[in-house]
């Protein structure tokens, strides 16, 4: 696994810690009542789950497994700026609503998630492509 | 494909066929009246495909795919099967137990809410420990 897949895969298990803790909470307390604050971490719960974990599990792969232009996987600097877009946009637009912060910044996560998802494109573009037939093997290591 | 990710995969398909089909009954009711009981599954009908069919694909993939190591390729298997079977009885539990409570807030089922919650909690931890192992060059 090259560095950016190892760093996006740990970020998101570390989000799927955070994001099933925050699930649990919830389920907890629509069944038997914890505190009416909890509710306030559902934006939060979704953002995690959605993009920390998901998303970011299908960044991190593929990177990983596509297939590589002369051997470099290109436009590297695109998926680092993905990351951290999407990263910083996951906590930007679930923090806002559970701490009542101003609506420009749940405006700005969402913008950052946004700006992630077109970095990525940027990046994987090139990739999306038949791989030369002596690459065809499945991607066990490096 | 070890048998673990056969067993991931072809149940995250089955999430997947039952979510959209209670989806695609729940969308029914812009036409005809349904009964109570289906309207109160929404949030479940929504984490059979978030948790039952995306995230047990990935959990299947990730366990079949990621770099093994030599001495345990798959990490610990006891703690994967554990995370199998705790993230499905968690989310069945779910499946019966939010629609009950929700059509019947005084009948005592809230605590299965609260279990599927700790039963899912522990399949995802379970998912971390095993596979933060495997994230790795070589
Ligand atoms: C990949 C995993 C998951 C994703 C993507 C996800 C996503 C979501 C989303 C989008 C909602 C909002 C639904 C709405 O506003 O109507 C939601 C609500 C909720 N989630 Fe999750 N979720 C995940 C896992 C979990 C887990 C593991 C639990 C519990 C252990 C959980 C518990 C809840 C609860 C209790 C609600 C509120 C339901 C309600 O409105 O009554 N989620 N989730």
């Amino acid at each position: 696994m090259p560095p950016l897949t190892r760093w996006a895969v740990r970020a998101s298990l570390f989000y799927v810690l955070v994001g099933f803790t925050l699930g649990a909470l919830l389920l907890a307390h629509k069944g038997v009542g914890v505190h009416p604050m909890v509710w306030r971490l559902l934006p939060l719960h979704r953002e995690v789950l959605m993009l920390g974990w998901m998303a970011q599990m299908g960044i991190g792969v593929a990177y990983w497994v596509f297939p590589r232009i002369a051997r470099r996987r290109g436009r590297e600097a695109f998926a680092w700026l993905a990351l951290l877009l999407l990263n910083g946009g996951v906590w930007l637009a679930g923090l806002a609503p559970a701490l009542g912060l101003p609506g420009w910044v749940l405006v700005m996560g969402r913008g950052g998630e946004v700006g992630a998802v077109l970095a990525f494109a940027v990046h994987i573009a090139p990739r999306v492509r038949l791989p030369p037939p002596e690459t065809l093997l499945p991607p066990s290591t490096g | 494909m070890p048998p673990l990710a056969r067993w991931f995969v072809r149940s995250s398909l089955v999430y997947l066929g039952v979510s959209l089909g209670l989806w695609a009954v729940q969308g029914a009711a812009a036409v005809w009246a349904l009964p109570a009981g289906m309207v109160a599954l929404a949030p479940a009908a929504l984490h059979l495909f978030f948790v039952g069919w995306a995230t047990q694909m990935i959990m299947g993939v990730a366990f079949w795919m990621f770099p093994r190591e030599r001495q345990r390729p798959f990490g610990s298997l006891p703690l994967a099967w554990a995370t199998f079977g705790l993230l499905n009885l968690g989310l069945l539990m779910r499946l019966v137990g939010e629609p009950l409570h929700t059509l019947y807030p005084q009948g005592g089922w809230g605590w299965m809410l609260g279990a599927s919650g700790v039963l899912q909690w522990l399949a995802g931890v379970g998912f971390v420990v095993n596979t933060w192992g495997r994230i790795r060059g070589r």
